[in-house]
């Protein structure tokens, strides 16, 4: 772990891994909760770091952060939010295909994986989620489009994405879900923020591939 | 019974609605926004009797018509420029009454860019997430205003309007950015970073609410890798691949990829909302 001050107010925190990312994130939060980093206006944990801003004291806080023993993350006792979601988008193919699989087999193993929201970014309410096994990893199309429809599920390097308005967009496009993802409205605005546990479930019974053989391909 | 709004008789350019803004919601990829001049506003807003974080408007280049539907006290700050009630002259950086019914024109800015427009109870625009403040990066917040726009005011506050001797701070001649190196510059060559710390830079016309883009001497990257995003910061000082810094403002993106040469000072951000294309920029280190 290295912390780096940032301008007058905040300090970015780099990690080695994106899980103990996450932990710190979870540590950062737990402590908020308990009355600690009172200033602090904004904790941003990202890939491979956490920026807190409206930090009193960031140099002190830099010495102090890389002492602490930080509790590893553990599987959460709260359910996984299910996203309902269609396999229909027009990427499945080729996703299933740089995962040597037949795109029922991929809709399967996407919707096998237990997903957490790593960090939110690009738009409001769009979160990158981990958990699809790695190996799973796939390219960022070579031309994006201009606009992905709300609720398109997409993949990406390492995550999975749900738009939450029609924006322009590089990611490969495997479903569609009817969930809302921002809602200024409604409360919390944002049905993902980090650290949430996220499943994807096939929407239609008969559609979906929980008829497909199991343990085919993987990789 | 008065009807507390305005209709928008000319948008202007680019006009938008402002207050402090809805920070702490970054984790979500929700940008701050709020005034880019927040002196300027809240000056504004004293002058009417207002509390500093009521909804004012800012207008952009060539200012805004605006037709009140009650009588209600209005100060026009920021970038100077001329005032007219129906027609007639009247006072800049300074309360003036409107009359229900009358358009009170806001010029084009004499100097600098950005002159705000406080109504006395404020613009009482929809709240989203705490905030009356558009957004242009994720489009939060009320529309930009156009013609025939109505927009309600809020009641009358209770405190008297303001002095009218306050001091107003002049748009910048040459804008002098401090800013702390990192967290980043260990990507830019030696070379890189004496050319950000003392060349000049000019303001790029491509410059708006999201950042103020810079050109000049481009910064040679030391490292050549893709960055993993990561969060950011107002005053970021970032680099994109052509080199020119770009100084992220209020509607900055939340997390970002490319690598943050240098941070700038909150206290110096609101000269650069009010620094028009052309005007040189030097980058002060600071610790």
């Amino acid at each position: 772990m290295r912390a780096v001050v940032v301008g007058e107010r905040a300090l970015l925190v780099e990690l080695g891994s994106g899980g103990e990312t996450e932990a710190l994130h979870a540590e950062l939060l737990r402590r908020r909760a308990a009355g600690a980093l009172s200033s602090v206006t904004e904790i941003v944990p990202a890939a491979r770091t956490v920026l807190l801003d409206g930090v009193e004291e960031p140099a002190r806080l830099a010495s102090l952060i890389t002492g602490w023993e930080i509790e590893p993350l553990h599987a959460r006792v709260e359910p996984a939010l299910d996203i309902p979601v269609r396999y229909d988008g027009p990427d499945l193919p080729e996703v299933a295909a740089l995962w040597g699989v037949s795109p029922e087999e991929a809709a399967e193993i996407h919707a096998g994986a237990e997903f957490r929201v790593a960090f939110c970014g690009f738009a409001p309410g769009f979160g990158y989620l981990t958990g699809l096994p790695a190996g799973y990893e796939v390219p960022r199309r070579a031309t994006p489009r201009t606009a992905v429809p709300a609720g398109a599920v997409a993949v990406a390097g390492p995550y999975t994405g749900v738009y939450p308005r029609t924006s322009p967009g590089g990611w490969q496009l495997i479903g569609t879900t009817d969930a809302v993802l921002w809602d200024p409205r409604r409360e919390p605005a944002a049905l993902l923020s980090p650290g949430t546990r996220v499943r994807f479930v096939p929407q239609d019974p008969q559609e979906a591939a929980r008829d497909v053989p199991r343990g085919v391909g993987g990789r | 019974m008065t009807d507390r709004a305005f209709a928008v008789v000319r948008a202007g350019a680019l006009t938008t609605v402002q207050d402090r803004g809805r920070p702490g919601h970054a984790h979500l990829g929700v940008p701050r926004s709020g005034a880019l001049d927040p002196y300027a506003s809240a000056l504004a807003n004293r002058l009417v009797g207002n509390p500093a974080d009521a909804a004012v408007l800012e207008t952009t280049v060539d200012g805004c018509a605006v037709r009140p539907r009650c009588a209600v006290t209005v100060a026009v700050g920021g970038a100077p420029c001329a005032v007219r009630v129906d027609g007639r002259p009247a006072a800049w950086g300074a309360p003036v009454r409107v009359p229900a019914g009358a358009v009170l024109e806001v010029g084009r800015a004499v100097r600098g860019l950005r002159s705000y427009v406080a109504f006395a109870g404020g613009v009482a625009a929809e709240a989203v997430l705490g905030s009356r403040s558009t957004d242009l990066l994720s489009g939060l917040g009320p529309a930009p205003l156009r013609d025939g726009t109505v927009l309600p005011l809020g009641p009358r506050p209770a405190g008297a309007a303001g002095s009218d001797a306050v001091p107003w701070p002049a748009a910048p001649g040459e804008l002098v950015l401090r800013a702390r190196l990192g967290p980043r510059d260990d990507w830019f060559t030696a070379a890189a970073l004496r050319l950000f710390t003392t060349r000049a830079y000019r303001v790029s016309p491509a410059s708006n609410r999201i950042g103020l883009r810079t050109e000049g001497p481009p910064l040679e990257r030391a490292v050549t890798g893709e960055l993993p995003s990561e969060g950011m910061v107002l005053g970021a000082v970032q680099v994109p691949p052509d080199g020119r810094p770009v100084v992220f403002l209020a509607d900055h993106p939340t997390t970002g990829g490319y690598p943050v040469v240098a941070v700038v000072r909150e206290r110096d951000l609101a000269a650069a909302a009010q620094a028009v294309p052309g005007t040189t920029v030097r980058f002060i280190p600071v610790r």
